[in-house]
Parts: structure tokens; C-alpha cells; sequence
């Protein structure tokens, strides 16, 4: 039987492999990106687990909210990607370094 | 079933989103030419919309849409404020835009919808709202950050406030969904920020809210720009356009200010005695850290930037006090630093022109006898950021300090006392080089003639001068919307 702590501990496991991705990483930008898109789906997947399991489907009413949002974040980090891309010719993190101090 | 009244609750936001969307059509069918009435139009736009705050004002706090939306006196004000010192930053940002021919209808709807964000996260009831007025803040921001297409620091800058904003959004939902599991655990769960104020009374799961708790100080931090998590602030502010590093510095920490007390006061007042030290030891960090590198700072923005990571340090000051003089006195603060702070980038942007950014301190050599008037305003923005009394920075530092005192935390006082006269040195390091440095050979530093912008910039100077005479109104009007 699958309970609510196996939900929780999953989705602290999706959760601390996103901030291991946004820190770790020092190549890419989109791995950045997916890295976020991980964060808010682990969230995502607390508040479905804690809605069914206490039967209140608030929390999966914030779930749309935050995937309605996501989408739009995806949006303006590709739209910033492609800004990125276009003035160095170059999207590796190690070379985004103009700004120090 | 939300009827008609909730409606007039919001008709504010209702009539701004309205107005951002006729603008952005506006835009689209009007000449070149006709691009830069947007401009006052928008301003108009902002103004209206300030006149309908005030009319509108309840006599007691109402809510709309099931307490998803607060209206009272705390969110009334940072309103105003936050639509005055928006509107201030597009005077200033006319002949900057216009000069560098940045979009000009991108920039006005941004920025308005950025605005409808901060009201919305300031009147939040609710964890939904919470965060959908915070998105809706930060998505415009990364955009308007990005605004300038073909410079190489804008898109480094906008990718770095991307990343690290979403970083944070992602700890405060994490915070939340723990919060809103243990609301669940012996009770009704709820995302309701009254209804999460007496969870800590009954929840069977105190560690898993308190875990909540944490995640979500943590992206309060990010957002208001505490150290340690302060490290997009100085990007940012360096490669944004100067109008939207205006913006950022001084609507969003006003939009910071509303939301962490929204959460912390509204939301998780019960558990004060947890979060109280939490926030005394990021405000330690912020006055430390914001402070001393200051001091080595050679570009303005960047210096400015670091110098509000301390003033966020003193803000928390305020707030860690956990009371209602505490909070009275932080949003004190965060009114009298968004003036000082737009008043400053208004100086820089009065000063740039095309193919000069005005953002090297050395940039400001000699500007005493270049232009005296611009060189004065400055000195009155960095006399008050420095909390030089008589002037409006240092009333707004003497009230959180005393408010420290006054909730039991003297240490806290003076580390704010001993870092206010490190801060000194950098500020007055601008206003030597202001006065009695020689320009430079060939300095091109002219003030511009632009009439509006000198006129709103001086009355902007000039009130934190005022202000610091004659601060108890404001003073006043804070402590009311706190309920004392």
C-alpha cells in the first residue's frame, strides 16, 4: 500500500535533484530550465498528495494554478534563452560571466 | 458565488488590467511616430488608477472572492506607493528610452502589469494569490530586464534574475505545500491565510510546518534580496536599462515588504517567536554583506545595489520585531527607500544620454560645477540612503531601530547602528566625487533639459527633505493601517 510519506519523500527527491541540477550543472542553460520545470512538478506532486489523502481539493486547484504559471515561466525563460543565444553565440553557463563583484 | 461586490473590491486591478490591454492594442495599430504619447498616457493610466485606490478605500478591511483578496489599510498604502514611484520611474525613463530606441509599448504594458502584480501579492488572502501576484511581478520583470535586445549584459542579467527568481518561487511553493499539509493534520486543510493562522494550534505535524516555514523565509529572502541569498541583485541592477533597475529597486521591494508580511503576519503570526530569529540573522547578513562590499564598488548601479541588501537588512530589522510597531515602522522603511532609491536612478537617468550610462561613480566628477542642481538632488538621495538626519532615510532607519530595542533585540540594534556608519562611507564617497573632484577632459556630463523630468525629479529630491522635516503624517498614516 502506497501512503502519504512515500508521495512526500518523492517528491523531496524530485525536489533536491532540481536544486542539485540548478547548482551543480555548469554546462547548459536548458538543463537550467528543466531543472525549474522538475522544482515545480515535485511541489506539484506534494500538493496532489496531501489533497487526496486529507480530502480537500484546494491543493489541486493550486496544482493548475502553478502548471498555468510554469507554462509561462518555460515561455519567458526560452524567450531569454533565444535573446542569450543570439548576442554571445553561446549558451554554456561558464561563459556567462560579463558581470562580477 | 463571487457577485458585483467583490468586483467593486477590485475594481483597481480590474481597471488596470483593462488599461494595459488597450495599450498594448494601442501600441499595435500606432505609427512610429505616435509611439511616444504611450507614454503619458500610461502615466495617466497610473494616476487613475492611484485616485481609485483612495476613493475606494474601505473603512474597515474587506475581503473578496472568499478571502481570497484583502483589502485594508497595509495593502492601500504599499498601493499608492507603489503606483506613485512607478509612476515616477517613467518620467524618468522617457528620454532614456527614447534615445536608445527601446520598445516603447512593451515597456509601458510591462511595467503596468508588473504594477498589478505587486497590488494583487500586497492584498493577498490566500497562498494562491500569494503566489500568482508574485509570478505576475517577476515574469514582467524578467521581460522588462530583457527589454533591451541587442546589449550583451541586459539578456546575462535577465537569464541570472530568471534562474535564481524561479529558484525561489520554487522554495516558497515547497514551503507552501508543506504548510498546506500540515493544515490538514487534525483539521480542515486550506490555503487560506486566516485560516493558516490557527494551525499552528491544532496541527499534528508542528515539525512539518515549521519545515514549510523555513522553505518559505527562504524565498521571502530571495525575493526582498537578504543575504544570503542576495547574489542576483548586483547583476541585475548593473545590466538591467537604468528605468527598470529604478523599477525593480523600488516597486518590487515595496511588492517584498507586502508579501513577506502577508505571509509572516497573516499567515504565520502564531509561530513569531520561530521566524523572529530567522529574520534577525538574515537581516545581520544583509547589513554585513550589503555594507562592506559596497565600499569596494567602482560602477553606481552596482553600488547601489549593494546598498539595498543593507537597507532590506534594516527592513527586516523592522519586521523581526513581530509586532504591529515592528511592521509599522518596516513599511516606514520600505516607503522611504523606494523615494530615496527612484530618486537616485532618476539623477542617472537625468545625467545619461545615448552611447554614455552615466554608471561609473567616476562618471560623476565634477558634476558640481557641470550642473549644481543635479548635483544637489544626489546629494540629498545619498544623504538620506546614508540616514543622515534631518533627512527622510533617517527617520525611517531611527523607527526600526527603535522598534528592535522595543521587542528585546538591542544587539540587533546596534550591529544596525555600527553598519549605518560603515554605509556613510560609501555614500559620501559619491558626494566628494560630486563636489570636489575636476571633471574629467572632455566630460560630456550635462543635465538633460527634458522639463517633465526635471520638474518630477527635484519635487522627488526635495520631498525626502521634506518628509524628514515633517515626517509624522506618514508616520501617521503607517501606524493607522497597523491598527495603532
Amino acid at each position: 500500500m502506497i501512503s502519504l510519506a512515500h508521495y512526500i519523500v518523492l517528491g523531496a527527491v524530485l525536489f533536491c535533484i532540481a536544486v542539485a541540477g540548478l547548482f551543480i550543472n555548469r554546462k547548459n542553460v536548458i538543463v537550467l530550465l528543466m531543472s525549474i520545470e522538475l522544482m515545480l512538478l515535485a511541489v506539484n506532486t506534494n500538493f496532489v498528495a496531501f489533497s487526496r489523502f486529507l480530502g480537500d481539493v484546494s491543493g489541486q486547484v493550486f496544482v493548475f494554478f502553478i502548471l498555468t504559471v510554469a507554462a509561462a515561466e518555460a515561455a519567458i525563460g526560452l524567450a531569454i534563452l533565444v535573446l542569450l543565444f543570439r548576442n554571445r553565440s553561446t549558451i554554456n553557463i561558464a561563459d556567462i560571466d560579463s558581470m562580477k563583484g | 458565488m463571487p457577485n458585483f461586490n467583490d468586483i467593486l473590491v477590485l475594481l483597481p486591478e480590474f481597471y488596470l488590467v483593462a488599461a494595459a490591454c488597450v495599450l498594448l492594442l494601442a501600441d499595435a495599430f500606432m505609427t512610429p511616430e505616435q509611439r511616444p504619447q504611450l507614454h503619458w498616457i500610461s502615466i495617466v493610466v497610473l494616476l487613475v488608477a492611484i485616485c481609485l485606490v483612495i476613493a475606494g478605500q474601505p473603512a474597515q478591511t474587506v475581503t473578496a472572492f472568499g478571502g481570497m483578496f484583502v483589502r485594508d489599510g497595509v495593502g492601500e498604502m504599499l498601493k499608492i506607493f507603489a503606483l506613485g514611484t512607478t509612476a515616477m520611474v517613467l518620467v524618468y525613463a522617457r528620454p532614456y528610452l527614447l534615445d536608445r530606441r527601446l520598445p516603447l509599448g512593451e515597456f509601458y504594458t510591462l511595467m503596468i502589469f508588473a504594477v498589478i502584480g505587486i497590488m494583487l501579492l500586497v492584498s493577498a488572502g490566500n497562498l494562491v494569490t500569494v503566489y500568482l501576484g508574485l509570478e505576475l511581478l517577476s515574469l514582467s520583470s524578467y521581460a522588462l530586464v530583457a527589454l533591451n535586445r541587442d546589449a550583451r549584459l541586459p539578456s546575462e542579467a535577465a537569464l541570472k534574475y530568471f534562474v535564481l527568481g524561479a529558484l525561489a518561487s520554487g522554495m516558497l511553493l515547497y514551503g507552501m505545500s508543506m504548510v498546506y499539509g500540515a493544515s490538514g493534520m487534525g483539521g480542515t486543510p486550506g490555503l487560506g491565510l486566516t485560516q493558516l493562522h490557527q494551525v499552528m494550534a491544532y496541527t499534528a505535524a508542528p515539525k512539518l510546518l515549521l519545515f514549510g516555514l523555513i522553505f518559505m523565509i527562504v524565498g521571502i529572502g530571495f525575493k526582498l534580496g537578504a543575504a544570503p541569498f542576495h547574489m542576483w541583485i548586483p547583476d541585475v541592477y548593473q545590466g538591467a536599462p537604468t528605468p527598470v533597475t529604478a523599477f525593480v529597486a523600488a516597486g518590487s521591494k515595496l511588492a517584498a515588504f507586502g508579501m513577506a508580511y502577508r505571509l509572516l503576519d497573516a499567515g504565520m503570526g502564531d509561530l513569531a517567536h520561530q521566524w523572529q530569529l530567522m529574520l534577525a540573522v538574515l537581516a545581520v547578513a544583509s547589513l554585513a554583506i550589503g555594507n562592506l562590499v559596497a565600499i569596494v564598488q567602482t560602477n553606481l548601479k552596482r553600488m547601489l545595489a549593494y546598498s539595498t541588501i543593507s537597507h532590506m537588512g534594516y527592513l527586516l530589522l523592522g519586521l523581526s520585531a513581530a509586532g504591529p510597531e515592528g511592521y509599522a515602522a518596516a513599511m516606514f522603511y520600505a516607503i522611504a527607500y523606494s523615494m530615496m532609491s527612484v530618486a537616485a536612478f532618476g539623477v542617472i537617468l537625468a545625467l545619461a544620454r545615448s552611447g554614455f550610462e552615466c554608471e561609473e561613480i567616476a562618471d560623476l566628477k565634477g558634476l558640481n560645477q557641470k550642473s549644481p542642481w543635479m548635483a544637489f538632488l544626489m546629494m540629498l538621495a545619498m544623504f538620506s540612503l546614508a540616514g543622515v538626519p534631518p533627512l527622510f532615510g533617517f527617520w525611517a532607519k531611527a523607527l526600526v531601530l527603535e522598534a528592535a530595542i522595543h521587542a528585546g533585540m538591542l544587539w540587533l540594534a546596534i550591529v544596525g547602528i555600527v553598519f549605518a556608519i560603515v554605509g556613510l562611507y560609501y555614500y559620501l564617497h559619491v558626494v566628494k566625487v560630486m563636489y570636489f573632484d575636476k571633471p574629467a577632459e572632455g566630460s560630456v556630463l550635462q543635465a538633460r533639459p527634458d522639463m517633465s523630468l526635471r520638474t518630477v525629479l527635484s519635487l522627488n529630491a526635495l520631498s525626502l527633505l521634506a518628509l524628514g522635516l515633517y515626517w509624522g503624517p506618514l508616520l501617521g498614516w503607517c501606524r493607522h493601517a497597523f491598527g495603532l
